[in-house]
Parts: structure tokens; sequence; C-alpha cells
């Protein structure tokens, strides 16, 4: 056993790297299931953003041009989940799963081509004075430019939802959208809005994966973080404070666990494999005591005449 | 009259077109852990089929699954493309032994291989490459090549496949420089890229000049890349577009003469269940490219490996080899026997930590 081995500065450093994916897509999926619709394409939207922010990245050689293609990407996918369940009124969890396989399909496809290219990388931002701070100049502030972009977003849902007039009808249109639609809220436009902003937070999340923290195109490289991000709502409640917790908790246990097998620590392995899982689950379960639920109208189809 | 001819005409013609319809290609189906363009190991089983369908052409018909998860749903898989007349199926991962086996019951007239497994019956083969042949030249690389006489590991899940390329990778590595340790992260899973970077990204952190990879994406390549000063090897697959550095070498499984061999016994009616397992010598296992970032006499000496296992004068398990617990497991010159190789299940002496299990 070697705990000496392990810096405490690279494990936060890579700790914020490791939970800025989940955080975006996690995000995202919190405004479309706070709207009351049930978005079960997180991991097809998060593959499409990361292929179609790489492609454009690489062929940019700009990466913040690949970020907004990425987003694009995924608004764009998320778009097509939106004609069907807002205007065509099909069935949200088949519309959500089809989703994720279509966005794996097609971003196989776009792909092509893509592998085994370096991006261009991306730029570290050296916020000036706090990044010259010992110890903790390093890891909180000479970080990519999305580490902040993913919790300025985070920051700016929880505002958006807690104190502002959007905020407060859009959970209206997710806890009853009948009562939101005889205040006369356009439900419909509302909730697309919703689902085209989740469809962009995951395309950056995906993104994030592909360009910064792997950084290359390999197929179905999100390798099931959507599907985690669609738990991690859940868990948290619906609250983007605890989404927030819980994705450095799972960032956190899983690049922490990787340390500390590497440093040889006799826990049993499959203990450790397991704990990012465990320990997010139970802390989030535990929070979750004070009976908060999910938004009256989430999953429920929704037309005007009804 | 004419009409008549016309009429006998064309019923020659459709009793020719169904004659020729009767005679259906063989099916052959594929069943993959990961997606068929991580670059690595499923790519590589990819290309042995595609080398069939170049290799039989009309008589042939492939179909492939891929990113099957390892457990029930792979039952499901392969029993679909048993009821949609496949004669003959691979299944390409350990976690798919029992499905196949199962699955192999329930159609007695379909043949199986499964891939790096050890359970057999009627209609199920299985077939593997000695990959530690492979491990055994480039451990001496990474022991001669390693600064920090740290080499880093990442494994995927504690089978004897990965144990045994963990073993002969080390004990090259230790006759080539008596100081290197090894730092082993078990990743449980085979393709997993971004969880691949990060265990690669902290082996480095942790001092690693050298990483070994038993999982099937390239994104430790990238990562080490990134980090500069680190060499890596190529797993399954050559992984060229990481040359020259980091990728300095590579273990290429190529199953296409197999695959091949096995459709043509299916379509002779000679198949039997065997157990094949290919090393160097028989080409399933090949050395990639060893770039010039390889000083030329350890380039030499590892070729020198290569060749002697491949003439069948050497043995990459050669004793005396202790266990880790320090009893003895082989004597003076004693080598392994397939038995003990495929069931390993125990570190050599001089590994650090402990096999989870």
């Amino acid at each position: 056993m070697d705990f000496g081995s392990i810096s405490p500065v690279l494990l936060l450093a890579s700790l914020m790297v490791a939970a800025t994916p989940l955080l975006l897509a996690a995000t995202g999926e919190l405004i479309v299931e706070r709207s009351g619709v049930l978005n079960l394409g997180v991991e097809g939207m998060m593959i499409t953003g990361a292929i179609c922010g790489f492609a454009t990245a690489v062929n940019t050689g700009s990466p913040l041009t690949g970020m907004a293609a990425a987003a694009g990407g995924g608004a764009a996918l998320s778009l097509l989940f939106a004609l069907l369940t807002q205007f065509a009124l099909a069935n949200q969890v088949a519309s959500g799963l089809s989703l994720t396989l279509f966005g794996l399909g097609l971003s196989a496809l776009m792909g092509q081509g893509y592998q085994g290219i370096k991006p261009p990388p991306f730029p570290e931002i050296n916020i000036p004075l706090l990044s010259d701070l010992p110890f903790v100049g390093d890891i909180l502030f000479s970080q990519d430019l999305m580490v902040y972009m993913g919790l300025l977003i985070c920051g700016a849902v929880w505002v958006m939802l807690k104190y502002t007039r959007a905020g407060l009808i859009l959970r209206a249109v997710g806890e009853n959208h009948d009562a939101a639609h005889a205040l006369g809220y356009n439900v419909v436009l509302i909730r697309v809005a919703a689902i085209m902003f989740g469809g962009a937070c995951a395309g950056l999340g995906g993104a994030y994966i592909s360009l910064i923290r792997v950084p290359q195109w390999t197929e179905g490289m999100t390798a099931g973080i959507g599907w985690i991000a669609l738990a991690l709502v859940v868990f948290a409640s619906w609250k983007p404070g605890r989404v927030l917790l819980g994705a450095y908790l799972f960032g956190g246990v899983t690049v922490i666990q990787l340390n500390l097998q590497a440093a040889g620590v006799a826990i049993p392995v499959e203990y450790l494999a397991m704990s990012p899982y465990l320990i997010t689950i139970l802390v989030l379960v535990i929070m979750s005591a004070d009976r908060s639920r999910a938004p009256g109208s989430l999953g429920r189809p929704f037309h005007a005449s009804s | 009259m004419k009409l008549n001819k016309i009429l006998t005409t064309a019923a020659m013609a459709l009793g020719l077109a169904t004659t020729a319809m009767a005679e259906e290609p063989t099916k052959v189906g594929f069943v993959y852990v990961g997606p068929v363009g991580d670059g690595g190991w499923t790519y590589e089983h990819d290309q042995g089929r595609l080398a069939v369908e170049e290799e039989f052409g009309d008589k042939v018909e492939t179909v492939y699954v891929e990113s099957v998860p390892e457990g029930p749903d792979a039952e499901r898989v392969m029993t679909q493309m048993a009821l949609d007349g496949a004669d003959l199926i691979f299944t390409t991962s350990f976690g798919f032994m029992d499905p196949t086996v199962n699955v192999a019951k329930k159609f007695p007239n379909v043949k199986f291989e499964h891939a790096t497994g050890y359970k057999r019956a009627e209609n199920l083969s299985t077939y593997g490459a000695r990959f530690y042949e492979g491990r055994a030249v480039l451990g001496h690389i990474a022991g001669s090549m390693t600064e920090s006489n740290i080499v880093g590991y990442i494994g995927s899940y504690p089978i004897p496949e990965v144990i045994r390329g963990i073993n002969s990778a080390f004990i090259h590595a230790r006759e080539a420089n008596p100081d290197v340790e090894f730092k082993i992260i078990w990743a449980y899973t085979w393709f997993d890229p971004a969880k691949e970077a990060d265990a690669a990204k902290v082996l480095i952190e942790q001092g690693a000049d050298v990483i070994f990879q038993h999982t099937d994406s390239t994104a430790p390549q990238a990562a080490a890349q990134n980090a500069g000063d680190v060499i890596t090897f190529g797993q399954a697959s050559d992984m060229a577009e990481y040359k020259p550095k980091p990728r300095v070498s590579s273990i290429i499984d190529n199953w296409a003469p197999y695959y091949i061999e096995r459709v043509r016994a299916v379509m002779e009616g000679t198949w039997e269940s065997t157990d094949t397992w290919g090393g160097i010598a028989s080409g399933m296992v090949e050395i990639g490219e060893i770039t010039d970032v390889v000083p030329d006499d350890v380039k030499a000496e590892a070729l020198a490996i290569k060749d002697s296992i491949a003439s069948g004068e050497y043995h990459p398990f050669t004793g005396p080899i202790n266990k880790q617990d320090g009893s003895q497991w082989l004597a003076e010159g004693e080598t392994a026997d397939d038995g003990t190789l495929l069931g390993m299940d125990f570190y050599v002496e001089g590994l650090t930590g402990k096999i989870p299990q």
C-alpha cells in the first residue's frame, strides 16, 4: 500500500473532469423532466453530440466550434423526440428508447473515417490571480472551460427554477399541464424548448468525452453515461443542487477507486469497482428522505383538446 | 405453338432458378461484445468475418450483432440467430460462455464456436489465441524501456486469460529489469473509453511510464499520447494510428484463417467439435511493427524472444517460477501445461496486490 503515490491535487482535478459529462447531461435531463417529459434518449443524444462535436472540431480546428456543434447536434436529435411525443403524441418511453438506438447508429455512421484522429487540444483557462494560488489554484482555477460551463449551467438552472418566472412556468407545466394550459401557457412549446435544452446539454456532455476526457472518437464511447445521468436525476429528486452533488460524488468515487486500486489498497477490487454507484445512490437516497417527489405530469402526454 | 415454346422455356428457366435457390448459402453468425469500430478486439473479429465473405463470396452469408452485453441478453441474440437459420455461430467473448452452452443445447443442428472459453459440446467448439506469447515479447520491451520502473496495467476482468497476460508480461519485464513493479487496475469492463482513459491517466499520475491494456478501445493510447513521455502497446489490433509513439508495438489477433477454415468445414460437412489454441507459431498471434522509439538492441532481443517462441524452442512460462506466496509453481526447466494455463488464477512471485475473486 502506498498512499504517497496519490497526489490529492491531481485527484481533485481529475475528479472534476470525470464528473463534468455526467453533470451536463443530468442537468439537461432535469429541465426536461421538470417540464413533465421523460426522455430516455439521453445516451443517444450524448453520443450524437460526441461525434458532431468531434467531427466539427477536427474539420474547423476549433474545439469551441466543436462544442457549439455538439450542442446543436444534440438539440437537433432531441427535436425528433419532441416531434414524436409532443405533436404525434407517441409514447415517451418507447420514443426515448428508440432515440437512444437511433443516436447510437447514426453516430457510428457519422463517425466513419474519424477513428484514430486526434482532435485539436482544448485550451486550458488560467483565471488570472486565482490560478496562481498555492494548492487550490491548480485544482479549482486551471481547468478547461467546459468544467466551469458545467457548473455555470447547473447554477443557472437552479436560479432559474427557484427564483424566476420562467422557472415557475416550467414547473407549473411539469406539475399539472392541464392547469398550466388553462392559465394560457403554451404547454407544447414550453416542453419542446425544454427537450431541446436537454438535448443540447446532453450533446455537450458527449462532446466533453470525445474532445476532452478521452480524447478521440470511438463508436459507442459514451458507454452508458447517459443512463447514469437518467438515474441521477431521479435519485437527486429533480433538484439541481443534488444533481451537482451526485455527479461530483460519482465522478469523485470513480477516480478515487482507480487511484486506490493502482496504489494497491487492501480493499477487495470488486467493492471498489461498485463503490461509485453504491455511494452515490446511498447518499442521494438518504437525502431524498424529505419526501420529494416526481413532477406531477411526468411522462403523461398532453393534448389541448383533452 | 410459339406460345407453347415460350412457356416451356419459361418453365425451364424457373426450374433452373429454383434449383439455384435451393443451394442456399451457408449462414454464419457473429456475436460481438463491443462495436465493430472499437479499433481493437471486436474490430479484428469483424476483419475475420469480412475475410470469410471475401473467401466464399456468394456461397456464404454472414450476419453479426455488435455490443451484446455478457449475460442473459446474449442468449436471446444467439437464439434469434439460430432461429433465423444460421449454420454456424461464433460468440467472441469469454462472458458469452454459459449463454453459448445453453443455446447450443437447444439447437443441436447448429454449430457453435466460443472464443476464449473452455466449455465444449458435440456442436460447440472453443478457440482462442495464446496472447501470453505476445505479452512475453512486449513485457521484455516494457521492462527494458521503463525509466520510472513502474509499469501500469489496465485489466478488464480477473479471468484466466487476463491473468496469464499479466504474469507473462511481468516475468519478462523482470527478466529485463529486476527493479520493475507492476501497478494493476481492474476496469471491470471490456469497452468503456472514458473509464479506460481515466485508468490510464491514474496510472500515469502514479508514476507509470509504460501502459499495458487488456481492454478493447484505443482510449488508453490517446491518454498516453496526451501525457507525453509514456509508451503503450496495441491490444488485439495493431492500433497503428498511435505509431510511432506512444504505441511502440502491438499484439494482433489474426482470426481470419481460423474462421475461413471452420466455415469451409461446415460447408463440406467435416466440422467437428474441437479446441484450438493458436499462438505465434500458427500465426493467430502476431507482433505488430516495433517502432524506432525502441532502441535497436531491445528490438533485436524482443524479436529473438518472438522467434524462439515461434520455433517452439522457448515457452514463456519456463521454470523456475514461484507463485505470489513464494510456493514453487514450476521447477528449473519445467514448462507450464495448458491445463494450468487455461485455469490460471494466481499471480507469480513479485506481483503485488490480490486478484479479485
